[in-house]
């Protein structure tokens, strides 16, 4: 038996699928006056996506063939996360921005109180609360300036929406190709369903004078749920990239797929850090953000870098391994990750380094902290293929525990197949112990400031590696998201 | 300035480690607590900084006048009270000087004082250095990581020069020292002798008072102050060791 409502959504489904299919005929769809996909996934609904942005045939064709292998897949089962079953037909893949708190008055106050702690400017809170409000601060005139400096050096920053338009051919030649389309469940998902995200190219021989930053795009249209970043080096060109703010932020999605694709050609070097700050969930985990990330990045040329640094500290769940494929000759590649766990959450992180060329180093530092009842795993994948004659890879693993409630394991794989490779794994687990507490607190710091100042030492190694600003905003986060960790 | 009256605490095994302690320091006196491994010397000085693992069973214990055991051991610190540990603990990726900073802007703070920006330290850190005849390679290192037994305990008399404490409590800081680290330790605290400042030296060796000058010596014993006296006491010790405390022990 049919439902009214029931027949009511076919009835909504037929309509999209109408305008789908006429959009599809033309290849461009100027105009559609419904502003959401219906609940649920299915080739409708990427046709019905696809049309909203008005993109080409040839990315509504690549998304298509996305789906259809994403149809073929589980959800993977093997990270140490224990998460609640998604129903991928609950959701709506795409909406319009939805209107959010009027004022700050509306905001939590919790959320305004953590804005405080890590010193967020007054005119930047109430973008990051999600306020609607026209123009919430002055960064129009910034960007514009901005965008003149990187266009004189021939750079290209936009949105990925925009490259999609504007760039259509250098999109083309690198959507993909460092993560296929069927990779991993969650990439298929994004490939099929992608919202917006970031481009960047920076043209041979330049090095890019700045750091690119998601921030000055905070006033653009809010990338959503399926993010997609792709960055390009071209020869011997530099680009240290930053992606997300140490404010934390709060979106209605509760799952985000996000991938990122990176290409350094030859002499080429990419610096991509990120402070990653999703809601976390209140303190029994309710409410908080999934977030499922594929972060690659392919050195496709002799001695290409790319180096990931990250902070992880919110979400209730992570699952993200930015990896690198060391595809040219002398390439190298890093991983310096810091993650915290607090309360219920959940993180499996760590990186995957792949040696393919000669002479190709890997550098993995990463350190977990897991406090509360949280749950913090590295998981880290070295392989040396037989052609990569020299290979070098050194990987170190810091665990440090507050409290007895909390857990930390570390899953190091190593598969070698050419006897001349080097592979260091160094693998520690400590606790912050009472005598180095009231060591700091004998010398006259406070217990917030004691628990700080240790945490911050563990990590001392990542957090070099950020750029200075976003360094000392990351070591007031460490701080703030292990409040209240020590009794 | 301080004044210790009956003070009895036990362990978390529930044995009684202080059975009745009293004692008082005035501002500018160096005292001195020996006694046998075991007598509860290092217990002492950890129930006056607050150390946890202690439980308070009678007693009290003021400090200027005002009950310390209520306050917490960074209130203690602030307020002056400073423990030179007998081990002094490891804080790996932490600079020295940026710890040190730390503490002396949090102590200064709560003197209403203004914090010091990074060069205004350093100056004070180099004259301190000048004052005490150190050198200047801790400086830069991780707290305490990888120190020798000297450097960690060269480095308590450091922090307690850039502290500047009212009462100070040095746990064993002779401990585990050849004789040209205790020289330039003993030196240190010397140097620091002052009028308005208490010091309280806890040793299980007579040799450190070859160099400091104490101007009383209690000997403690299971628990319990068994002897007092002026700084002959220590040769007595020194001469009989702490079997003459016979049946008082």
């Amino acid at each position: 038996m049919t439902s009214p409502d029931d027949r009511a959504e076919s009835d909504g489904i037929e309509t999209v699928r109408a305008f789908a299919n006429e959009g599809y005929k033309y290849g461009f769809v100027t105009d559609i006056e419904s502003d959401s996909a219906p609940p649920g996934l299915n080739e409708e609904t990427v046709r019905f996506i696809s049309a909203k942005k008005q993109e080409p045939q040839w990315l509504l064709k690549w998304r298509l063939e996305a789906f259809r292998h994403w149809q073929t897949m589980e959800s993977p089962e093997w990270a140490k996360l224990q998460i609640a079953p998604i129903d991928y037909q609950a959701a709506s893949y795409y909406s319009a921005p939805k209107q959010g708190p009027k004022s700050l008055d509306e905001v939590d106050p919790e959320l305004l109180k953590t804005y405080e702690k890590l010193g967020i400017p007054l005119s930047e809170r109430a973008a990051l609360a999600g306020v609607a409000v026209d123009a919430v601060f002055d960064s129009v005139s910034v960007a514009t300036t901005f965008k003149a400096k990187l266009a004189e050096l021939g750079i290209i920053f936009c949105s990925f929406g925009e490259a999609v338009r504007e760039h259509p051919d250098l999109v083309k030649k690198y959507l993909g190709t460092v993560v296929p389309q069927g990779d991993n469940f969650f990439a298929a998902l994004n490939s099929a369903v992608f919202s917006d995200g970031s481009f960047a190219y920076v043209p041979p021989g330049v090095r890019c004078p700045m750091e690119l930053s998601t921030y000055f795009r905070i006033n653009a249209a809010k990338s959503g749920q399926f993010e997609r970043t792709l960055l390009i080096c071209d020869k011997g060109s530099y680009v240290s990239y930053l992606e997300g703010c140490t404010a934390p932020q709060r979106d209605e999605n509760q799952l985000h797929a996000a991938v990122v694709e990176l290409i350094a050609l030859e002499d080429g070097e990419i610096k991509y850090s990120t402070v990653q700050n999703w809601y976390p969930g209140d303190a029994e985990g309710r409410g908080g953000i999934y977030n499922f990330v594929t972060k690659r990045g392919a050195c496709r040329g002799a001695r290409a870098k790319i180096s990931w640094t990250q902070v992880e500290t919110g979400s209730a769940i992570t699952w993200k391994y930015p990896s690198c494929l060391l595809e040219g000759d002398d390439s190298v590649g890093a991983f310096y990750s810091v993650a915290i766990t607090n309360n219920r959450q959940q993180a499996d992180t760590g990186t995957k380094m792949i040696h393919l060329g000669r002479n190709t180093s890997s550098t993995i530092i990463s350190k977990g902290i897991s406090a509360g009842r949280g749950q913090n795993t590295y998981r880290g994948l070295v392989r040396v293929q037989p052609k990569a004659q020299n290979a070098r890879n050194y990987t170190q693993c810091d665990s440090l525990l507050i409290g007895d409630r909390c857990g930390a394991h570390t899953v190091p794989y190593i598969e070698v197949r050419n006897p001349s490779a080097r592979v260091e794994h160094e693998a520690t687990t400590s606790k912050i112990s009472d005598d180095q507490m009231f060591y700091c607190q004998q010398r006259g710091l406070s217990k917030e400031d004691a628990l700080s100042l240790i945490v911050n030492g563990f990590c001392r190694e990542v957090l070099k590696e950020l750029p200075m600003e976003f360094a000392v905003e990351a070591q007031k986060l460490l701080a703030v998201s292990l409040e209240g960790s020590v009794g | 300035m301080l004044k210790i009256n009956n003070l009895h605490a036990k362990i978390a095994d529930g044995r009684e480690i202080l059975k009745g302690i009293d004692l008082a320091v005035a501002a500018g006196e160096v005292h001195a607590i020996m006694g046998p491994n075991g007598s509860g010397k290092s217990t002492l000085a950890g129930i006056l900084a607050g150390r946890p693992g202690y439980e308070v069973t009678a007693g009290s214990v003021s400090y200027e006048g005002r009950d310390l055991l209520a306050r917490s051991p960074d209130e203690r610190a602030r307020e002056g009270v400073f423990l030179a540990f007998q081990y002094p603990v490891e804080i790996p990726g932490v600079n020295n000087m940026y710890f040190l900073r730390a503490a002396l802007n949090a102590v200064r703070r709560h003197r209403g004082e203004s914090e010091l920006d990074a060069g205004q330290f350093l100056k004070a850190v180099r004259a301190k250095l000048k004052e005490l005849e150190i050198g200047d390679d801790l400086l830069q290192r991780g707290v305490n990581v990888g120190f020798s037994g000297g450097e960690k305990k060269r480095n308590e008399i450091f922090q307690m020069a850039m502290l500047e404490p009212k009462l100070a409590l040095l746990d064993e800081t002779d401990s585990g020292l050849d004789i040209d680290a205790l020289r330039l330790v003993a030196n240190g605290i010397n140097k620091l002798r002052s009028p308005s400042r208490a010091m309280v030296l806890i040793t299980h060796y007579q040799r450190l008072l070859d160099y400091v000058e104490p101007d009383r010596i209690h000997v403690l014993s299971q628990g319990k102050i068994v002897m007092s006296g002026d700084k002959s006491l220590a040769a007595e010790l020194e001469k009989h060791g702490y079997a003459m405390l016979g049946d008082a022990a």
